[in-house]
């Protein structure tokens, strides 16, 4: 019967985590704007047409690093 | 109030307004103007134009803005240093609110900002705040620039220093989120971890997996006591110091005797404790915590003057105009306000004359005209040149401005304490605590160990979780559906307070009236070409007389052959057509001082048209009402007493008897203090007042007031500190909101009742001494269930009832 102590143990680390991980979302910010993520997922990076050839800075929404995409 | 769109007629692209018959076409696209042209020629050279493609004509109205120096402000450095929310060596970073976010092409668009400038690193929205986060160079990019980048597509942002707030809400909400997930999480694992106990197999399993669980219960109940409920033991003992029973006594009292009993039985080894019903609980009670603090982001409930009035404004120095904070103006400073600005301080006009419109601080829709030396009060707006003003007060010291240092600016908001539930949870401990100690003594006849026992399981299950849930829960359900009508309210504590007022009081413009301002009439009789002729003379003038007889006559086309147009500001509008001179003006400008007026004194505001030599009439505004203010003013009638306070002159007095209920006092001419001060003086003889009224004129009598009301004409206005915001859409259903508040009350009563009848139940249990944790388990959250989906359901169905949804 005692290893239902090991495995009660093992299940409450695991709910432990999750509880952690859901005070991180609130944390940052995760419970603030529920609506434009819904919204943001779905915007397609479009092509930009020929006649534009600006130095590219195609710094996908949050990420600083600016990546170059191949635009053309 | 919606135009019913015909099919011949085509609406912007842009903005879907409707296009007059000449409007602009390019690119195979009709626009209404040249604004929103323009937003679409940026956004079509950079690649932007998905933004159509999402919501069908997004674009925001950009119609008569123009903003050449109106963000000069942003120069300043000092200003920049306040508004942006942290600087490295080349990026800036700052939060605007941008009152124009409405679609999801708006959230597009603002994040491609980067592709309009490429100095722009990134930008994110925030859509139900109305904000929007930018990363800028800000070498590369001046915050000016920036704003009248966000401003030329149409979304200019709302710039002001206040925003403290807003920011200690969300640190709130943030917390309570927190702590029912503690809670949730022990609620969870504390009832599985019981589970063998509810179905009888606690012998099966030896002593020491039995005495391994039930101290990992105690372990996970730590938390929820000492960390999720501690707001409601804080609550108590606040109560408690001020001779205040409040509901959270009972409740402090439920958790701590739950918490001590079981303590005391696994500590013991007596039995398992009834710690699966405290989790559950207080997790209960913090989801009915966090409903009913539904809040509406978007709008803002503590706006005072300093959101009206302009951060900065320019200051002649050394025969040189710079910007300066409008907080540090002193008295004898010389400052310019521009068209469309806001003067910022008391202050002695020093140039010859200015047209100053102070609608949102007297509610008077006509601009005043002033002359040379006049002085000038805050909180009026120029409309026409740049005119030149010598500082006699500081900001905090303006006529307007001293309104915000009345003390009704300093009370704070009381908690709660008329609210229903707090004056009965007052007998509901007294009466819980005289069973619990009478069946002490009555047990301890027999039995002292038994005596505690039965002690505790009244205070356990008298613990009043249903009681406490009826209310949120109702309150909570009945927000949401006067936010599906447009009646937002700053809090639920709203609602039982407009069950108990007895005083409606009403401002007129912007409340009673349409925002949009008045309905033209022409009296006198007026040939179709006469009509066309004055509608194009009327166009050249920005003037809002003009503006609103172009709009009245409306003819469509303008003719040519208009000749010798001349604007005299603050009189009126001379020019040539077909060889007749057209006169248009005040009185005074029109008949010359003739004395040919004969249609007696009269005050409401109306523009002369003389042609050649013949009077051919006036123009008169009447102020339009809103649609059924008639039926509402009735309803409302019948259980309030209604008084009309106005700033406006007493022109539409007896249109408004007429209205108004009989014996309701219609006041006119009144001050801003006077407004509070009426209020004040029904409020010392033991009314309760409720206040509807919109602009910062009524911001003292919405303060004072026990429910005020501000009527809101489109999302992106301002609307003064107040309890609510109704949408003025639904102004005709102010009177069935405010009688639905008192079917709130009822349903909570209702909910009332049937946590009682559990509770008897309960407590017949724990009084002859049968309370198992099992049916203490099952019982809580029964009632609870019970009470929250009553509430529920029943809120909802007789908003369905009353038409409401």
């Amino acid at each position: 019967m005692s290893v239902i102590v090991l495995l009660i143990i093992f299940s409450l680390l695991v709910a432990i985590i999750f509880l952690i991980a859901f005070i991180w979302s609130v944390k940052s910010g995760q419970y603030e704007d529920t609506y434009s993520p819904s919204v943001r997922i779905l915007f397609d990076e479009k092509k930009r047409s020929d006649k534009k050839e600006k130095t590219d800075k195609n710094s996908p929404s949050s990420d600083e690093n600016t990546s170059d995409k191949s635009t053309m | 109030m919606k135009e019913v769109k015909t099919l011949e007629k085509v609406s912007c692209y842009h903005c879907n307004d409707i296009c007059s018959d000449e409007h602009l076409v390019f690119d195979e696209k009709d626009f209404c103007c040249n604004g929103c042209k323009t937003v679409y020629e940026i956004l079509k050279d950079n690649d932007l134009c998905t933004y159509y493609d999402l919501d069908k004509n997004p674009g925001i109205s950009l119609k008569s803005k123009s903003f050449e120096d109106k963000f000069a402000f942003l120069d300043n450095d000092e200003i920049v240093k306040m508004l942006v929310n942290f600087t490295e060596k080349q990026k800036s970073r700052i939060v605007f609110y941008i009152p124009a976010i409405h679609c999801s092409s708006c959230i597009w668009l603002l994040e491609n900002l980067y592709k309009i400038h490429e100095s722009i690193e990134n930008s994110r929205v925030n859509f139900v705040r109305k904000e929007i986060s930018i990363e800028y160079l800000h070498d590369q990019i001046s915050l000016r620039e920036l704003v009248e980048l966000l401003a030329s597509i149409g979304y200019e942002p709302y710039i002001s220093l206040e925003d403290e707030n807003k920011k200690k809400q969300h640190s709130v909400n943030r917390s309570l989120y927190i702590k029912i997930g503690v809670a949730g999480f022990a609620f969870g694992n504390i009832m599985l971890l019981s589970f063998p106990e509810y179905f009888g197999f606690s012998g099966l399993s030896d002593g020491f997996v039995q005495k391994f669980i039930t101290t990992l219960n105690l372990l996970l109940s730590i938390p929820v006591v000492f960390y999720c409920a501690s707001d409601y033991f804080k609550s108590a003992f606040q109560g408690l110091k001020q001779r205040f029973v409040s509901i959270d006594v009972p409740i402090s009292l439920g958790i701590l005797a739950l918490f001590l009993r079981s303590l005391y039985e696994i500590i013991f080894d007596v039995g398992p404790g009834y710690l699966d019903s405290l989790a559950g609980l207080v997790f209960f009670l913090l989801i009915g915590r966090w409903f009913q603090n539904y809040t509406y982001d978007g709008l803002s409930f503590e706006r005072d003057y300093k959101s009206y009035f302009p951060l900065a404004i320019s200051k002649k120095k050394e025969n040189k105009w710079e910007s300066i904070a409008v907080a540090n103006l002193k008295k004898g400073d010389w400052i310019g306000v521009r068209n469309q600005e806001v003067i910022p301080a008391d202050g002695i006009l020093l140039s010859e004359e200015a047209e100053i419109d102070y609608s949102f601080v007297t509610g008077e829709s006509e601009p005043v005209r002033k002359l040379k030396g006049d002085l000038i009060y805050a909180g009026g707006r120029q409309t026409g040149s740049l005119i030149e003003l010598e500082v006699t007060k500081p900001v905090s010291q303006s006529y307007l401005t001293q309104l915000w240092n009345n003390e009704a600016f300093q009370k704070k908001e009381e908690t709660g304490m008329q609210s229903l539930v707090n004056v009965i949870s007052k007998y509901f401990t007294i009466v819980i605590l005289l069973i619990a100690v009478g069946a002490f003594v009555f047990w301890s006849f027999k039995d002292v160990g038994q005596a505690f026992y039965v002690f505790t399981a009244v205070l356990i299950v008298a613990c009043p979780c249903a009681l406490a849930l009826s209310t949120p829960f109702t309150l909570g359900n009945v927000m949401r559906v006067f936010g599906k009508l447009g009646f937002y309210l700053k809090n639920a504590g709203v609602i039982e307070k407009m069950t108990e007022v007895t005083h409606g009081v009403f401002d007129k413009t912007g409340t009673l009236t349409m925002g949009s301002g008045a309905s033209v009439q022409f009296e006198g009789e007026l040939s179709d070409v006469e009509k066309k002729a004055v509608a194009s003379i009327t166009a050249n003038s920005t003037h809002p007389l003009s503006q609103k007889i172009k709009r009245y006559l409306n003819s469509g086309g303008q003719i040519v052959g208009i000749k010798n147009y001349r604007e005299e500001s603050g009189k009126g509008i001379s020019a040539d057509f077909d060889g007749k001179r057209f006169l248009l003006g005040s009185k005074l400008y029109v008949l010359n001082g003739e004395a040919k007026c004969s249609k007696g004194e009269d005050i409401s505001t109306s523009v002369y048209l003389k042609i050649d030599d013949n009077l051919k009439g006036r123009f008169v505004m009447k102020s339009q009402f809103r649609e059924r203010l008639e039926s509402v003013l009735i309803h409302l009638g019948k259980k309030l007493n209604l008084c009309l306070v106005s700033g406006d002159n007493e022109s539409e007095k007896d249109q408004l008897s007429g209205i108004f209920p009989e014996n309701s006092s219609l006041l006119f001419n009144r001050q801003p203090i006077q407004k509070l001060e009426y209020i004040k003086g029904l409020q010392k003889s033991g009314n309760k007042v409720m206040m509807i009224g919109d602009g910062l004129n009524d911001a003292g009598a919405l303060k004072q007031s026990d429910v005020g009301i501000s009527v809101m004409e489109r999302s992106a206005n301002f609307t003064p500190a107040s309890d609510a915001i109704l949408f003025s859409g639904n102004f005709r259903l102010l009177h069935r909101l405010f009688s639905f508040c008192f079917t709130a009350r009822r349903i909570i009563i209702a909910s009332f009742v049937i946590s009682f009848l559990y509770n008897i139940v309960g407590l017949s249990f724990a009084i002859t001494g049968h309370l198992s944790p099992l049916f203490a388990a099952v019982l809580m959250p029964l009632s609870s269930i019970t009470v929250v989906a009553f509430a529920t359901i029943s809120v909802n169905f007789m908003a369905k009832l009353r038409g409401l949804v």
